[in-house]
């Protein structure tokens, strides 16, 4: 049978790791692709990239990541941040990248989903979606999406906004729940429960997980396809292999060999 | 030994060589991967690799763009049937008919066509998109030894390969029915899933390919 992913994701900055695994025998913590081979080898089922590098300068730093981990990780690897045309997907691609997330450039052009999704093939574009709750929304979900890492709203509902991306070829979305981010409390299960009984494509929970039920959770409740989680791996509060045994105890199978 | 895979813009190539340069390192190897739009390179090589993701009709279109590549990729897997190994659409294009937006021609060399995944639950997602369990479903056969039952590979697909001769499908997984996993016949080999990213086990049935000769 198909299992959940259980998907670390890595903030990078300037080619650097910003907040990753806390782990003492690294020669050099910073650097993305030895945290992308401790988790390889951590058994994790696909690694995720955001590149939160401000400045246009640097951005070409993450090609040259994705290059050095495609030649040591052999995992699926998405990349996001900062992608925003044709250009820059063919560049990630051919550097390494399984697949691309977009999240602002999706909701400033939704045809360039559809596009990048023509183009490269839905199976490599993933459209990222952090989203709030919002007061007075009349609307299917009361939630709304934001962009600039959740500074910009942008008055378009969250369920709809989902709907519209699977339609345009997007082939996951990934849905990360701004309440719930940073917070340890859980994913917003309502929420992911909502689209991915919603769209036809994968989705992986992302937002708030800080015990391994909440992993569990997000798929049992959730229903979500895959788990994202940032701190609880990089803090080293749970290995990968524990959040995995723990899944597969409780009704949520993952892959363990 | 030359291993040849086959440069038309596939978006997995660079994976696939270098999974392919980790397997001859660690194998103590000799082999020279070569990434290659040179349809003489292809003809002439020991081994080919057709990797592919996206669309079957772009795929074979990408293929038709390099003057003479279709042509030496039948050189080499018919005329000469040397070894070959199509990952993922790489592998659906050996089929009779690609139905993925229309109905495309493919290479013809196992008789079979691709069509869309119909999982029997419609809570299924497509794309099947994930590590699936490999149930071995054909003979032993040397590219997939050390694979069994219950072992997982990481698949991204919406379409697959049903062959006319239930001998030819080697592997198989379940999403709402059975899904082809791997087929073959002769010297011809092929995998939904990818090899380039199934870690271990991806890495033995590459390092398993590189060693066979059928």
């Amino acid at each position: 049978m198909l299992k959940t992913r259980v998907i670390p994701c890595l903030d990078v900055n300037k080619g650097r790791v910003v907040k990753g695994v806390n782990f003492v025998d690294l020669v050099d913590a910073g650097d993305p692709v030895e945290q992308a081979r401790v988790y390889d080898a951590a058994g994790a089922d696909e690694l995720c990239f955001l590149d939160i590098t401000a400045s246009h300068e640097d951005r070409e730093t993450i090609f040259d990541v994705v290059a050095r981990t495609a030649e040591q990780c052999f995992m699926p690897l998405t990349v996001g941040g900062g992608v925003r045309t044709t250009d820059d997907i063919r560049k990630l691609l051919l550097a390494g990248a399984d697949k691309v997330s977009i999240n602002t450039a999706a909701v400033k052009n939704p045809a360039f989903v559809r596009e990048a999704s023509e183009k490269f093939g839905a199976q490599c574009i993933v459209v990222a979606v952090d989203s709030k709750r919002v007061e007075d929304v009349d609307s299917k979900s009361g939630h709304e999406i934001f962009t600039h890492g959740g500074r910009n709203p942008t008055g378009i509902e969250t369920i709809s906004w989902c709907e519209r991306m699977a339609d345009y070829g997007a082939g996951e979305i990934l849905l990360t729940s701004m309440d719930r981010d940073g917070t340890k409390g859980g994913f917003d299960l309502d929420l992911t429960r909502a689209v991915a009984d919603a769209v036809p494509i994968p989705v992986i929970a992302s937002g708030g997980v800080g015990t391994l039920d909440h992993l569990v959770a997000g798929v049992t409740e959730g229903h979500a396809s895959a788990v994202l989680a940032a701190s609880i791996f990089h803090f080293g509060t749970y290995s990968i292999g524990e959040a995995k045994a723990y899944m597969q105890d409780h009704g949520a199978p993952v892959r363990l060999d | 030994m030359t291993l040849a895979i086959v440069d038309y813009g596939s978006g997995n190539l660079r994976s696939v060589a270098k999974a392919c340069e980790r397997v001859v390192a660690e194998a103590g190897r000799r082999d020279l991967v070569s990434v290659t739009a040179d349809p003489e390179a292809v003809a002439r090589a020991d081994r080919v690799i057709l990797p592919g993701v996206g669309a079957f009709a772009d795929c074979r279109s990408g293929l038709e763009a390099l003057d003479g590549m279709i042509e030496a990729l039948i050189e080499f897997a018919i005329t000469r049937g040397g070894p070959f190994l199509g990952i993922c659409v790489g592998m659906q294009l050996m089929a009779r008919e690609g139905h993925e937006f229309g109905h495309h021609p493919g290479f013809d060399w196992i008789a079979g066509d691709v069509t869309a995944l119909q999982p029997d639950d419609p809570a299924l997602k497509i794309p099947h998109m994930g590590w699936n369990t490999l149930r071995v479903t054909g003979a032993a056969h040397p590219v997939f030894a050390g694979i069994e039952d219950g072992q997982h590979a990481y698949f991204v697909h919406s379409y697959q390969f049903t062959t006319d001769d239930p001998g030819h499908t080697l592997l198989q997984a379940g999403y709402g029915g059975p899904v082809t996993a791997a087929v073959g016949r002769d010297n011809l080999v092929g995998t939904q899933f990818h090899p380039e990213k199934s870690q271990a086990l991806g890495l033995r049935l590459l390092g398993n390919f590189l060693g066979w000769t059928p």
